[in-house]
């Protein structure tokens, strides 16, 4: 068979005659079919494919009956040998009967009314590699598929990194929300800012207020109106907090409709309280939201630094917050300072 | 490609050096975060910084630092993909010195935006190889010397490689191939297992 010709007709110069071996280097995984269907010859790549499945039953594929033991899968109806000839230059998908291997193929006849039929493995190409160990050398040197799994390959590096990229963007904007100091509602400081600037402020011991504010009646129109109009309210409470202090005050949004502010260098009571007051009447106008009227109150409770001979933040907003509950038994809508 | 090898250059002054010399790399070089990305560009000034303060730190000269990161990028154990990435070049070491002109196109095929220096190879007859390449920043060309020199490890081949005076602003390796299976190389199969 070494020695052997097979004869492949040419389009200009009629006919290409090529050693075996040459065809096994140009496509090593040919088959050559006899007019009959006998497998006359292959290329080694399909040799080793073929031996690792254990397909032609020891003495390999040659002398056998292609049919016997490849299908063609599509197009329907390739059943012999005319079939074949008669899907000449189509995309043919084969496989081996008893073993998972596809196929690509192209069919052309050869001048002796044999047929030459090249495979190669499609898209299930890494697959394949990898199931049948085949290496650099199973493939010719013109092919392409080391340059597909190499892309393959980097594809996986690049999407594994840009994995790790959004996990770690994640992480920066859970850590970012974390250390955030502002309400994303409101627009106010959040919880976070007023513990820091309570706590800087203990430290730093310049006389401050602290008031504690409710709405009043705030579930009752997020019950009736929904959400949108409660996150309304919640706005419009925000410019009035911000209306009504200076800019050097921290104004806070603690809680679903509580608010805390702190008031740098202002102890005075009736300042306080007419502070307080200007707050509630503002709140309590009647708000529009989309045709509906809305009306709600505010209870504040407030207590001043000077009250505390060892003073702590934690106990500043307790006293607030009792204030604060006491205004509202007194029938809400009112501001009371805590008492020593 | 800076974002690559300033993360390659991260990457391996944590691992080797552990992350309390990183952070002090990272302080000398003035730089305004703690970690690179790989995939995103950055100013080459912050390559410089990085060598430099990498040098001073490690009290290494730029030869040692670079060269030696050149040869983690393919031999460390938990970084196996641009080994893998390189074999595809062939299976001999001198299949894979003559893909070496090869790989920037490779790599612009599948990363468009990378641009990997051109790399020149001339075949000087009886093992002598010269490797050419203009350096995207100065010292680049000791950390091709380290990655040649474990590709060679990789392929179980004898080799000696030197840094040969620069030509019209490009570095010069000289490459001798001394014995093409001196060793037993590390196995490469065409396709890994599935993930």
């Amino acid at each position: 068979m070494d020695r052997a010709c097979l004869s492949i007709s040419g389009c200009c110069a009629g006919r290409i005659a090529l050693p075996v071996a040459a065809m096994d280097r140009l496509m090593p995984m040919h088959l050559h079919l006899s007019a009959s269907g006998r497998i006359t010859a292959l290329g080694p790549t399909l040799a080793k494919i073929a031996a690792q499945a254990k397909i032609g039953a020891g003495g390999g594929l040659t002398g056998q009956d292609f049919f016997q033991l490849f299908e063609v899968r599509r197009p329907a109806g390739v059943a012999g040998m005319a079939d074949l000839s008669a899907r000449q230059g189509e995309r043919l998908h084969l496989g081996m009967r008893g073993g998972d291997v596809a196929f690509r193929g192209l069919a052309m006849a050869d001048v002796s009314g044999g047929i030459v039929l090249n495979l190669s493995f499609g898209i299930g190409v890494a697959e394949a590699v990898r199931a049948h160990a085949l290496t650099d050398a199973d493939f010719a040197a013109t092919d392409l598929t080391v340059e597909l799994l190499y892309l393959a390959e980097v594809k996986r590096m690049v999407l594994g990194e840009l994995q790790r990229l959004n996990q770690r963007l994640q992480g920066a904007k859970t850590q970012a929300e974390e250390q955030a100091l502002t309400d994303t509602l409101t627009g106010l400081r959040n919880r976070r800012a007023l513990d820091l600037r309570l706590a800087q402020a203990v430290v730093a011991g310049a006389p401050f207020a602290l008031l504690r504010l409710d709405l009043d009646r705030f579930k009752a129109v997020n019950d009736t109106l929904g959400h949108a109009a409660g996150d309304h309210i919640l706005r419009m409470v925000a410019q009035v907090l911000l209306a009504e202090t200076r800019s050097g005050d921290l104004v806070a949004r603690v809680g679903g409709d509580e608010f805390v502010i702190l008031l740098p260098d202002l102890i005075r009571m009736p300042r306080l309280i007419a502070v307080a007051e200007r707050i509630i009447a503002a709140i309590a106008q009647p708000v529009a939201f989309e045709g509906q009227v809305c009306q709600i109150g505010a209870s504040v409770g407030l207590t001043v630094s000077t009250f505390y001979a060892s003073l702590t933040g934690e106990e500043m907003l307790q006293d607030a917050d009792a204030a604060l509950y006491a205004a509202k038994r007194d029938g809400r809508g009112r501001v009371v300072p805590f008492l020593r | 490609m800076l974002g690559l090898f300033n993360r390659a250059l991260e990457n391996f002054l944590r691992q080797r050096h552990g992350p309390a010399l990183w952070q002090r790399v990272v302080q000398r070089a003035g730089l305004p975060f703690d970690s690179f990305e790989p995939l995103l560009d950055y100013d080459p000034a912050l390559t410089v910084a990085l060598i430099t303060a990498s040098c001073d730190e490690l009290g290494q000269t730029r030869e040692t630092v670079l060269e030696d990161m050149g040869t983690a990028l393919v031999s460390h154990h938990d970084r196996d993909g641009l080994r893998r990435l390189l074999r595809f070049g062939g299976v001999s070491f001198r299949d894979f010195l003559h893909s070496l002109e090869e790989l920037p196109d490779r790599a612009r095929l599948a990363l468009p935006h990378l641009d990997l220096p051109d790399l020149l190879l001339e075949d000087r007859a009886g093992g002598h190889f010269t490797l050419r390449a203009a350096p995207p920043f100065a010292g680049a060309g000791f950390v091709l010397i380290g990655l040649l020199r474990a590709m060679a490890d990789d392929y179980g081949a004898l080799v000696l490689l030197d840094m040969a005076p620069p030509v019209a602003g490009a570095d010069v390796i000289s490459i001798l191939v001394l014995d093409e299976s001196y060793a037993e190389g590390r196995r490469f199969d065409l396709a890994i297992a599935a993930p």
